[in-house]
């Protein structure tokens, strides 16, 4: 048995230890906003939060996940940082196809709670990870400096 | 049949296999019970919605519904897969109905086109396809809510105007809201087609408007998307669901040979171990058949497949098993030395190059290319007392339909397919053979959902490639540059050997796609199209064919204008001669994307408008610092017309680093500006992202990329500093032209012409990969 805190609730989970956290999240808790992308943290699809902190869950054990605040797309809205993303996303119409961006809005939003103003190039780095095959990243890159309250950073 | 008017015979022929007791339908039999008269007068010319399987439907009962509170729910028979087609045809039907965005809803259609119409989201034709449908629909909807207002207040029903979700009597000052008319207004007749009165232009809130103010955004799925509520191919669940994953035979054709499953069975959570029946070759959208694990979760059965022992034969694969891209590359390039089936001809070709002062010749090559949406593959199957019932993010709902019926033995009415949203498509999920699969393991496990689950590696391993190819060109120009010969030998493997025999030359809509119709204005062409074989599965990827075409035609107008030693822009235009219109019948291209040639001529007062438009929003000639350039290029397709101009830089390390991306468009009259903005932008990335690193290589039959690490798709920082899309042509006479893939082709070449001006560096192959390291 595994116990997860997952968006703020406790969850007993009966699953391997090895289980990455991903599966764990989308076929047994039923949380379905993380999503599978690739399976060795290349695309960045199935971001969530430790701790605040940007992970890829999909090579996340849920062993390693025990015992830290794990948050996924379905409760970002309840952070500042995480609703302001969100906002400054439909604002900007980033999504396409939609996949990819809850792991998008997890990585933008853990780049703003450490570093409220960041520049372009450390949005590019914080963002290297997540792949997007509609091509929005310049609405993404447009959306965080929205949220981060630059104004007109890009044209 | 009509169909080949737009391609797909090939496709279509081969799922009516399995339309067991359903004879073959024309386009046009279930549009024609509207009005039976028009829609056979239509059937002749079937061009455009027509010459589709199924055609068009404008029956507002089957797209429109007004509950009593006023919810007025739009049913999109579409698939969504970030085009934002649920929104754009949404737009279309609240606006010429009257209704309020924020009272509008959506609802998917399940895969049924003897009611909806043809639901083959591909060919970049949603719009130009479905916008008069839907404005028809919304206007009959419209006039029967007016003429229940009249019948209610027993007023001319000229009298009663459809306001904002309400119809208005001004002479008494009354208004009744739609909710409140509904259930009157649905008893009444469907007005007569021909008596419609469609909103003028002033008229319209949503259509053709940019920066809308709505209390609900306008992109009806965006709430859902940033929340993580949106619903995918994978994110159905059902009670007591099954997760399998499949292991299939690493070279196209092979089968099975032998398994042992016993370490497999020993994962915990692995419940069974299935052999799944392919079809061999060619394959079709059916499976490529193999090895499933079905377990309790999604991760037991990936443990579960790494434990399988399997041996495969690959005697039945054939040449399939030595396919090596690198040797195949060689003999298409050897093969385009010699003179191919001629696709078009003018002028004496060889006269005009030995009379040349001065000849130009450039072999190209693109490699296979993955979709890599970033869904993979995913389908969830239950069969039920002879039922089927599907979820799948499908571009084909009816193809996945027929192809399940078939599979299962079941007649398509006993088939469900009911389409999420899909993440990403670009020509991959238009082939249901992983919801084939799904439903083979559904009846393995009657009664419970079975969800089949493609991992990336198979995603990349197992795709319907991009189709490789080698364009060949040869110039002769004059002693002022001016060209008088042009020759044209394209060289790739058909999509045409998923259905048949390999018919080892593209077929007409695949040379269709920016060969045939190619624009200049020289006195001597030849167009050619030697032999290639086929030894993986083909398929459509966004833009298909174009790709290369315009990869390869617009390097070399830059390589001709260099050895001209004159200004690209301006050989371009000279090459492309005066604004006129040509039938596209009178230079062979029969196909023209299923259009009527008469409506969508190829315009070339259209290329010549987008051409200046980029160039001038660009600064065409602008003075750039050193290791920067300029880079051009123009391409017409899906009966629209782009061209890009791109500001690039190469660092002393061969990096390169796109600044600016000025794109011209002209797709006729807009209906979602704001998506084809998007669409756009995205388009750009994409085509550089061809360009840069993306390429598919095969050894001995078996693909040698699997994930992300080995086939690169552009990331943030590949994406230009700022896209700049520049709509042009929004006139109502305009034909309405294709989107989501025509913004693709011309990205590639402008990026290599580009580079040329940066660095004086042609790139003939594709991917550019480390080629501008030194």
């Amino acid at each position: 048995m595994v116990t997860l805190t997952i968006n703020g609730q406790d969850h007993e989970l009966d699953v391997p230890d090895q289980m990455p956290l991903l599966w764990a999240l989308r076929d047994v808790v039923q949380l379905t906003g993380t999503k599978f992308g690739c399976g060795m943290a290349q695309c960045g699809a199935c971001t969530v939060h430790l701790n605040g902190e940007a992970v890829r869950s999909c090579v996340t054990p849920v062993s390693q996940a025990q015992g830290r605040e794990i948050t996924t797309i379905e409760a970002i809205g309840d952070d500042e940082v995480g609703q302001r993303i969100q906002q400054a996303w439909l604002d900007l119409g980033v999504a396409q196809c939609g996949y990819c961006q809850g792991g998008q809005i997890m990585s933008a939003t853990a780049l703003l709670n450490r570093e409220p103003d960041p520049d372009d190039a450390q949005i590019l780095e914080a963002m290297a990870g997540n792949l997007c095959r509609c091509g929005t990243y310049n609405r993404i890159r447009q959306a965080i400096h929205r949220a981060a309250g630059h104004e007109e950073e890009q044209a | 049949m009509s169909t080949h008017r737009n391609g797909l015979l090939l496709a279509n022929v081969s799922r009516r296999h399995f339309l067991k007791g359903l004879a073959a339908s024309g386009a046009l039999v279930i549009a024609a019970r509207w009005d039976l008269s028009l829609a056979q007068d239509e059937e002749e010319a079937s061009y455009g919605a027509d010459g589709m399987p199924h055609g068009w439907v404008d029956d507002p009962n089957v797209f429109i519904r007004i509950d009593e509170d006023g919810t007025v729910t739009v049913v999109n028979h579409r698939a969504e897969m970030g085009q934002g087609i649920r929104t754009s045809l949404v737009m279309v039907v609240a606006d010429e109905l009257g209704a309020d965005w924020d009272r509008v809803r959506v609802e998917q259609a399940i895969g049924h086109e003897e009611r909806y119409g043809n639901q083959d989201t591909d060919g970049s034709r949603s719009m130009r396809h479905w916008f008069d449908p839907m404005r028809r629909a919304a206007a009959a909807a419209r006039t029967m809510l007016e003429q229940a207002a009249a019948e209610h207040w027993d007023v001319p029903v000229a009298e009663c105007h459809a306001g904002v979700h309400m119809v208005i009597h001004e002479p008494s000052d009354r208004e009744l809201g739609f909710g409140e008319l509904a259930a009157a207004a649905s008893q009444l007749p469907v007005p007569e087609r021909d008596s419609l009165r469609l909103k003028p232009r002033d008229e319209w809130r949503y259509i053709g408007r940019e920066n809308v103010k709505t209390d609900r955004p306008l992109a009806i799925d965006g709430e859902d998307i940033v929340t993580g509520r949106a619903l995918y191919g994978a994110d159905v669940v059902l009670d007591d669901m099954l997760y399998a994953v499949i292991a299939r035979p690493p070279v196209y054709g092979a089968t099975l040979a032998s398994v042992d499953d016993s370490a497999a069975l020993a994962v915990p959570g692995v419940i069974r171990v299935v052999e799944v029946q392919g079809t061999g070759q060619p394959a079709g959208f059916e499976p490529l058949g193999g090895v499933a694990v079905v377990a309790e979760n999604t991760w037991a059965a990936i443990e579960g497949r790494r434990a399988l022992e399997i041996e495969w034969d690959t005697e039945s694969a054939g040449d399939n098993a030595s396919y090596d891209s690198e040797a195949y590359r060689q003999l298409l390039e050897e093969s385009a030395q010699s003179p191919g089936r001629v696709v078009r001809e003018q002028g004496d070709i060889e006269a005009a190059l030995a009379d040349a002062e001065t000849r130009l010749e450039a072999t190209y090559y693109m490699p296979h290319l993955a979709h890599a949406t970033m869904e993979p593959p995913a389908a969830l199957a239950r069969l039920v007392d002879g039922k089927a019932e599907i979820w799948a993010p499908v571009q084909s709902p009816q193809a996945a339909r027929d192809g399940v019926a078939g599979r299962l033995g079941l007649e398509p009415e006993d088939v469900t397919v009911n389409v999420t949203l899909l993440g990403g498509g670009f020509g991959r999920k238009s082939k249901p053979d992983f919801v084939l699969e799904a439903a083979s393991l559904a009846r393995e496990f009657e009664g419970r959902p079975v969800r089949v689950q493609w991992t990336r590696e198979d995603d990349i391993q197992h795709d319907y490639f991009h189709a490789v190819s080698v364009d060949r060109l040869e110039a002769g120009m004059d002693g002022d540059g001016k060209a008088l010969a042009w020759r044209h030998r394209t060289l790739s493997p058909s999509i045409g050997s998923l259905f048949g025999p390999d018919p080892k030359h593209k077929v007409d809509f695949e040379l269709g796609m920016g060969f045939t119709a190619t624009p200049f204005d020289i006195p001597a062409m030849s167009l050619e199209n030697p032999e290639a074989e086929a030894h993986v599965r083909i398929g459509w990827y966004r833009a298909v064919y174009n790709l290369p075409h315009a990869f390869a035609i617009q390097s070399f107008v830059a390589e001709m204008a260099e050895a001209a030693g004159h200004d690209h822009r301006d050989y371009l235009l000279e090459l492309l001669g005066p604004a006129r219109q040509i039938d596209p019948r009178e230079i062979n291209e029969g196909w023209n994307y299923g259009e009527d040639p008469e409506r969508y001529p190829v315009d070339i007062g259209r290329l010549r408008a987008v051409v200046e438009k980029a160039t001038e929003e660009a600064g065409w000639g602008r003075k750039l610092p050193e290791g920067r350039g300029l880079g051009l290029a123009v391409h017409h397709s899906f009966v629209s017309y782009t061209a890009v101009v791109l500001d690039v830089e190469v660092d002393d390390g061969g990096e390169v680093i796109v600044h600016n991306a000025d794109i011209a468009f002209d797709c006729g009259p807009q209906v979602n500006p704001e998506r084809i903005r998007a669409q756009m932008e995205g388009a750009c990335v994409m085509g550089i992202g061809n360009a840069l690193h993306s390429e598919i290589t095969v050894s001995e039959g078996r693909i040698e990329q699997d994930n992300f690490h080995q086939y690169l798709i552009p990331r943030i920082s590949h994406a230009p500093r700022t896209v700049r899309v520049h709509l042009i042509n929004d006139s109502p006479e305009a034909p309405m032209g294709g989107v989501g893939e025509p913004g693709v082709p011309p990205v590639t070449p402008a990026l290599c012409n580009a580079i040329f001006a940066a660095t004086g560096k042609r790139i003939r192959r594709l991917p550019i990969g480390d080629q501008l390291a030194s």
